[in-house]
């Protein structure tokens, strides 16, 4: 693979990048990846179309039948990559649509994650959002279909959501336009500025913590921060995840393969 | 595990973690969603303040009654006991009026046969073998139908089924099989074909072919005339009204018996064929909603009772005329029919039954519903009752037929758990692309019925009680 020596030093620091390629995401240059996640039927789609424009083409996942748009779009002078995730209730992957969902997320490296929630079921979405933000700290809760809710006579206390999810929280009506300059602005926010975000994570009960911090240090041991939280896999751990932890050995062992490549290149270019 | 190389570190820990999960009591895998929506349902409620709150309370209060941990399965039960007594009470007038007025006209059709002089075999085939036996078909499955069905879709339309589902997911996992299978139970209820093309809902291969094998455990609308026809001549009490609770009960527990097959056989499949751990799923519980009456009516009419009576009528003409072909057919003195069902006997006495029943099974094979149609058939082409003309009669050309107390029993058994019928077979074909598959969903339902049936039968002849 050959690298252009402006790109390098972004590569090494992000390794994760090369790794998109197996998820048949190509970037041109400096182009920002962002995944669109979400419930079915949240207008997940209606934002993704309402953020590209007509400038989308569809890709296919490897080795899957399941399509995935992809789409560009411009803001500030930067160009982001916009991908929209299949429909998912949860990320526990028993379905393959939320094993794509989860491995990109896990395994992807996306500079921001859009997590749509639908404003007039809160409580059912939320469920995803928490999920994803344990797998990353790189999350903008769009909550959208605000205008049905209003119709539905139910106020959402967005500023208490934020503060309780730790998060940034956008509201929109994507049917209308409303508040897609803000989701804009903050996905620029995280993605371009690198803004730190301090998600809360859901408070598990007295045994599933404790079987956590059992397995712990084992994790840590194996020196896989960089690729997955610990407390994420502990989780999927827990769950006898089997499939997730065949597609962790994978990619901790594709990724270790890249940064010695990548290190290697980087210490022939400073010679 | 294959995929991974056994010195793996990932896989160690894999192996480690197995411990800690076996050794916690409560699966830690549902723990971890429990807590999530448990925190989400107080995130949601700290933020949402919803101005229709009275209407929305009101609302989950039914709800936290219908799924809860106390009510929810007794009130599942008395919903289904409801059903099924309302369902027997109701169409025991209708039936006998439906008879009445069908072999009324049996004697007309037979006056015009000797009218026009017409051959004695020529009125055998067409009156006494097919008129005879459609007129059954009509009057024993037309008024129950019609009443179970707007009944079943009332429910569906309301929204309760998902909330079975909910409420039996539980008992699911622990069968380690998926919690959506109830859907596809539910759909059996109406047809098991139906029921096994719905199995496609569920995401898990694994559990989805659980779902296909076990869905004949539920008794299909081609059955339940046979279990309710059979249960109200033979579960008798002095008092009409309570007579016919007695049989609906007799009914409920005879599908809480499938219903608990059904786990054992899943809960066998996923240790033996089929292993595997059960996954979560989430299920969305619809709101409550009021049914349209006039689709209700038209669906459950239209679609569902009308499609299965005429199922049934396509089988049960060809069904009649070849059982009083074979019953007037004689080989030296005996009938084809008697000498078949002679062969036939000792297997069948051996679980309970008789030869003449267990013919009917197997000559029921197109369509479960024609089985006691060609039971009568039977015994009145060959017994010495000949003239056959009310509903009342029914019992008394059974007991005249040797039935007891087992017989009947036996018989209400071996209709629910017996082999699924040819369009279920062929569904189950379709959606698995196996033959060996096909051949399982075939195999397991026959050998669970003669091996309760024979256990049964043998048990009583040893204590004497039959």
């Amino acid at each position: 693979m050959k690298l252009k020596s402006g790109d390098s030093s972004n590569a090494l620091k992000n390794p994760g990048r090369v790794m998109r390629e197996q998820f048949g995401i190509r970037t041109t240059g400096e182009q920002y990846v962002i995944a669109l996640a979400g419930n079915p039927n949240v207008g997940k789609s209606t934002v993704f179309n309402a953020l590209t424009g007509l400038h989308q083409h569809t890709g296919n996942w490897p080795g899957k039948t399941v399509d995935n748009a992809q789409g560009n779009y411009s803001y500030r002078n930067k160009s982001f990559l916009l991908v929209d995730l299949p429909g998912t209730y949860s990320l526990l992957a028993h379905s393959v649509e939320e094993e794509i969902a989860r491995d990109f997320i896990c395994f992807g490296q996306p500079d921001a994650i859009i997590v749509v929630l639908d404003a007039t079921s809160l409580e059912r979405n939320l469920n995803l959002a928490l999920q994803v933000m344990e797998i990353s700290s790189k999350v903008i809760v769009c909550v959208n279909l605000i205008d049905e809710a209003r119709k539905k006579k139910l106020s959402i206390n967005f500023n208490e959501l934020q503060k309780e999810l730790g998060v940034p929280i956008i509201p929109t009506a994507a049917r209308n336009g409303e508040g897609l300059q803000e989701l804009q602005s903050a996905v620029y926010t995280m993605a371009v500025e690198q803004k730190k975000t301090w998600p809360k994570q859901v408070p598990y009960s007295e045994e599933v913590e404790r079987a956590i911090n059992a397995l712990l240090p084992k994790i840590n041991e194996l020196d896989l921060a960089r690729v997955v939280n610990p407390k994420w896999l502990a989780l999927r751990l827990l769950d006898s995840d089997i499939s997730f932890i065949e597609t962790i050995s994978r990619y901790a062992a594709a990724q270790k393969q890249t940064t010695v490549a990548l290190q290697d290149q980087w210490g022939e270019l400073t010679l | 595990m294959s995929k991974l190389n056994p010195m793996d570190p990932f896989l160690k820990i894999y192996l480690d973690t197995e411990s800690i999960r076996l050794s916690s009591g409560t699966p830690l895998a549902d723990l971890v969603v429990t807590d999530i929506f448990a925190y989400t349902e107080k995130l949601a409620e700290r933020v949402v303040l919803r101005e229709d709150s009275i209407q929305t309370n009101w609302k989950d209060k039914i709800d936290k009654l219908i799924i809860s941990r106390v009510f929810g399965y007794p009130l599942m039960l008395l919903l289904l006991g409801a059903v099924f007594w309302l369902t027997i009470a109701g169409a025991n007038v209708p039936s006998e009026m439906l008879a009445n007025l069908l072999f009324a006209f049996q004697d007309i059709l037979t006056q015009w046969f000797q009218l026009i002089q017409a051959p004695a075999w020529l009125h055998g085939v067409l009156v006494l073998g097919m008129y005879r036996t459609l007129a059954w078909v009509i009057a024993v499955m037309l008024p129950p139908m019609a009443i179970f069905f707007p009944l079943f879709t009332f429910l569906e339309d309301l929204g309760y089924l998902p909330r079975v589902a909910f409420n039996l997911d539980n008992m699911f996992k622990k069968a380690k099989a998926c919690g959506k299978q109830c859907l596809t139970m539910c759909m059996g209820f109406g047809c098991n074909a139906a029921g096994i093309v719905s199995a496609r809902i569920i995401d898990s291969p694994r559990e989805r072919l659980i779902a296909i094998l076990t869905n004949n455990f539920v008794p299909c609308n081609g059955r339940f005339p046979t279990l309710i026809a059979i249960s109200s001549i033979f579960v008798t009490s002095a008092f009409a009204f309570s007579q016919s609770l007695l049989a609906a009960g007799m009914i409920t527990l005879l599908v809480l018996l499938g219903i608990a097959v059904t786990f054992a056989v899943s809960w066998s499949l996923s240790k033996t064929l089929l292993k595997g751990e059960p996954s979560s799923m989430v299920l969305e519980l619809p709101p409550y909603r009021k049914p349209k009456i006039g689709a209700v009516f038209y669906r459950s009419i239209i679609d569902r009772t009308i499609f299965v009576l005429r199922r049934a009528i396509v089988v049960a003409a060809p069904a009649g005329a070849l059982t009083w072909i074979l019953a007037n057919v004689y080989i030296g003195d005996v009938s084809v029919l008697a000498y078949t069902a002679g062969v036939l006997d000792p297997i069948a006495k051996a679980i309970g039954l008789d030869g003449f029943i267990l013919m009917a099974f197997i000559l029921g094979l197109p369509a479960n519903e024609i089985v006691v149609p060609v039971l009568l058939m039977c015994y009145l082409a060959t017994g010495q009752l000949t003239d056959f003309d009310s509903l009342f009669e029914l019992k008394k050309v059974l007991l005249a037929n040797g039935w007891t107390w087992l017989t009947a029993f036996n018989t209400m058994l071996f209709a629910l758990l017996h082999w699924p019928c040819a369009t279920t077979l062929l569904s189950m074909y379709k959606e698995t692309g196996s033959k060996k598959w096909t051949f399982m969903g075939f195999i397991i339902p026959t050998a669970i019925a003669f091996t309760v049936c024979f256990i049964i039968a043998q048990v009583a002849y040893f204590l004497g009680l039959a």
